[in-house]
């Protein structure tokens, strides 16, 4: 029946002022909590990518996405759920630098995490960790425990599709025939 | 192409022409007065109506567009007089009306800094408008002002909000006006698939007791020839929303009335009992709808519409019908074998009779010297006024006789608050109306509580003698409000009644003819009088006080419970 589940929004718009707000209304006005959100350019000049994601039943993600698609400055927006997406988050944590050196097997969990070191000074270093929201929070975990984290900050998912489909190319060259025609 | 140096306003005033404007709604204040000056060298070929709130000139735009099917035009200034427009701009994206409101807005170089008379006017718009736009700079006129024209007018109409700074009004630009006809991230019209026609056809064709709901979007589309040439094919029954009335005449044989809360019994009785439903340009509101879970479960459903959100919003869809009705609805009827519904069109008659005795005979016949009913005055007023006039409303039980009895031959007749249900919205909609409709009778029907809520604009209608027939159905009551506590709250008529002023002296005091009715005798005099010359009136018929609007569905009860008189409450 009608469950919620974590589903990935995916929209792609112009490049304009006031765009995450019009977007943000509508998940507001279905009383849908974003999760996480990444905003950036995409791969087409001009074309900026929101990626966003919020527990919600289908058919209501259905219908948000649809009220997303028709404002007049989005060029695209689709949603997925998580087997359709090869998906990422990262996550930086600064921990103190003498209890990281006196920790025991700090190899072995920079390796076990696939974690970086990406700034150490004599008071503190900084380790970065790409992966699923549960590889990443194992990590802080674990560092919580044993030496404690003195900041941790986690971005918001970027998504992929695995499919063949190509939503917004194949809908721009679709335009660009209409226009040619 | 004329090419040179004109200011920014000039550069707007021109884009509003060469969009076809003639008309403006507005009010001026200090960051729209270089626009305003321009104004005055332009005004042979824009005429400006100054209205007494920008509230009025919001909905006389609404008005203006909806009988003209242009765009209605809107100029204010910005801070309080951008916030004036508020309730205007919500109402036209509610009922799908074009408007463009131009606000101004202080210079850019002050935005964000909490200037005199600075508002956040985008972002309190979004969410209310189809697209909101700053212009800060004079080369962004062109594109932005013509792209207004064009998102508001095209798909489903709304309302759009452009945002003026000053600097951009009194500074430079090399101007050339640029039509805007596609915007890559904008389709107005969605793909109609092959299958989806031949699969609404097929199932019509196999229907036995179809059913067709007929909204708006078939006047906002042009579809009326081939929403008639469809339903005659097919031999298919028809109800209207509250925004579809007019689409069909009000005698058409297939036109079965209204749908809704206060709609005809028939049509809501037979939404549950036809087997194929089929909704065109309409959305399915919970006032038409009443009790999702009990609605139309037996049918199989077609939804013809523009717009792809309201496809299966609501109401799970058997069979949408993506696309301009007027195409969608001939592809299909090209589809259709001719039918007879005879057995099945006949079967409304009985419901037809039922509500005419125990409904429709009391209202517009009460006879003897009971006091006037709002019914009665509504299909008398129609009656005088012509098969041709418009009807305009303000909101509450005055709305609901209005549109009930009102009768229409002609398309785009109604103007009326439906889906935001704005109190005070009659008045200036009928302002807006009778420009956008000069040649023809418009008669607005408002209740005293309404009336009192843009009550200034009699000033305008004053000023720009303008021949608006209002008719007041004063009940000395908030009467839809008292209905609903008279049957739901107890009688505990809590802030529901209304001392009123001598409304026959205020609209003297404005130059306004204006006359009161208690008796019939007056009822028939006035209206004689109302209509015997050009200029604007005020008939205020003192009607019943604690009058009821039947039927009903109560909101939310399934379409089926209708009350069709006052002891049938407590049975139910
Ligand atoms: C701006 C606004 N405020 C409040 C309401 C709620 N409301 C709906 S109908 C109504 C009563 C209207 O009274 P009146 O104008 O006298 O009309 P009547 O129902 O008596 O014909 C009210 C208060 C509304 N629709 N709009
Ligand atoms: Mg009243």
């Amino acid at each position: 029946m009608n469950t919620k589940q974590l589903y990935t929004v995916i929209i792609f718009s112009e490049n304009t002022v006031g765009l995450l707000n019009q977007i943000t209304i509508i998940f507001t006005r279905r009383q849908l909590n974003i999760e996480t959100l990444s905003v950036s350019p995409s791969a087409i000049r001009g074309v900026h990518k929101f990626t966003i994601t919020t527990f919600a039943e289908k058919d209501m993600m259905d219908k948000v996405v649809k009220q997303i698609d028709k404002r007049v400055d989005i060029l695209k927006a689709y949603y997925n759920t998580d087997e359709d997406l090869v998906h990422q988050e990262i996550a930086l944590y600064k921990v103190s630098t003498g209890l990281f050196m006196k920790m025991n097997g700090v190899e072995e969990l920079i390796r076990k995490y696939n974690a970086r070191i990406l700034e150490i000074n004599e008071d503190c270093l900084v380790l970065e960790k790409s992966g699923h929201y549960a590889e990443t929070q194992a990590l802080f975990e674990e560092l919580s425990h044993s030496i404690g984290v003195l900041q941790f900050i986690r971005s918001g998912r970027i998504a992929i599709t695995k499919s063949k489909v190509e939503r917004l190319s194949d809908m721009l060259s679709a335009m660009e025939r209409k226009i040619n025609m | 192409m004329d090419k040179k140096q004109i200011t920014g306003s000039e550069a707007l005033l021109r884009t509003l022409i060469a969009e076809g404007v003639d008309t403006i709604f507005g009010y001026p204040g200090g960051q729209v007065i270089p626009l305003y000056d321009c104004l005055y060298d332009y005004s042979d070929r824009l005429k400006h109506i100054l209205v007494r709130h920008e509230q009025g000139a919001t909905h006389a735009a609404q008005g203006y567009a909806r009988v003209s099917g242009k765009t209605g035009v809107v100029l204010v200034t910005s801070g309080p007089g951008a916030t004036n427009t508020i309730t205007g701009i919500a109402d036209a994206m509610m009922d799908s009306t074009p408007i463009v409101v131009i606000s101004g807005q202080v210079p850019s170089p002050l935005l964000g800094s909490d200037a005199f008379q600075e508002i956040d006017v985008i972002g309190i718009t979004q969410p209310i408008t189809k697209w909101a736009y700053q212009i800060r700079k004079p080369e962004e006129i062109a594109w932005a002002v013509s792209r207004a024209f064009y998102i508001a007018s095209t798909g489903r109409p709304g309302p759009v909000v452009i945002d003026f700074a000053k600097d951009a009004q009194t500074g430079h630009v090399d101007y050339v006006y640029e039509k805007i006809s596609h915007i890559r991230s904008y389709q107005p019209i969605p793909e109609t698939e092959e299958e989806s026609i031949a699969a609404a056809a097929s199932l019509i064709n196999g229907a036995k007791k179809p059913f067709a709901l007929v909204g708006q979007g078939v006047i906002l589309s042009g579809a009326e020839k081939e929403l008639l040439a469809f339903l005659e094919k097919a031999d298919i029954p028809a109800a209207s929303t509250v925004l579809g009335l007019s689409a069909m005449p009000s005698d058409y044989p297939l036109n079965k009335g209204m749908l809704g809360m206060h709609g005809n019994v028939g049509p809501n009785r037979k939404t549950n009992d036809c087997d194929v439903l089929i909704a065109i340009g309409m959305r399915f509101d919970d006032r038409v709808t009443g009790n999702l879970q009990a609605y139309a479960r037996q049918a199989k459903i077609i939804h013809f519409d523009i717009d792809l959100s309201e496809i299966g919003k609501n109401v799970a869809v058997d069979i949408p019908v993506p696309g301009d009705a007027r195409e969608t609805l001939a592809a299909v009827t090209r589809l259709l074998k001719p039918a007879s519904h005879t057995e099945w069109i006949h079967s409304f008659t009985a419901d037809e009779q039922e509500e005419y005795e125990k409904v429709i005979a009391r209202e517009i016949h009460p006879g003897g010297d009971r006091r006037l009913r709002m019914g009665e005055v509504v299909r008398k007023v129609s009656d005088a006024a012509g098969a041709d006039a418009v009807l305009v409303t303000d909101v509450g039980q005055n709305q609901m006789m209005g549109v009930r009895y009102f009768r229409y031959s002609r398309t785009r007749s109604v103007v009326t608050s439906g889906g935001l249900g704005t109190m005070g919205f009659g008045l200036p909609a009928a302002i807006g109306a009778q420009e956008g409709a000069p040649d023809r009778t418009v008669c607005l029907f408002t209740g005293d509580g309404g009336l009192q809520m843009t009550l200034q604009e009699l000033g305008t209608i004053m000023q720009e003698k303008l021949n608006v027939k209002i008719i007041v159905l004063n009940n000395h009551y908030l009467g839809m409000v008292r209905q609903w506590q008279e049957l739901f709250f107890d009688k505990r008529y809590s802030a529901t009644t209304m001392e009123n002023p001598d409304f026959v002296a205020i609209a003297r005091a404005y130059g306004i003819r204006s006359r009161l009715a208690t008796t019939r005798g007056e009822l028939d005099e006035s209206i004689a009088e109302m209509f015997e010359s050009d200029t604007a009136y005020m008939l205020v018929a003192d009607v019943e006080t604690q009058g009821m609007v039947y039927p009903m569905v109560p909101a939310g009860a399934a379409i089926t419970h209708i009350i069709l008189e006052r002891e049938e409450v407590t049975r139910n």
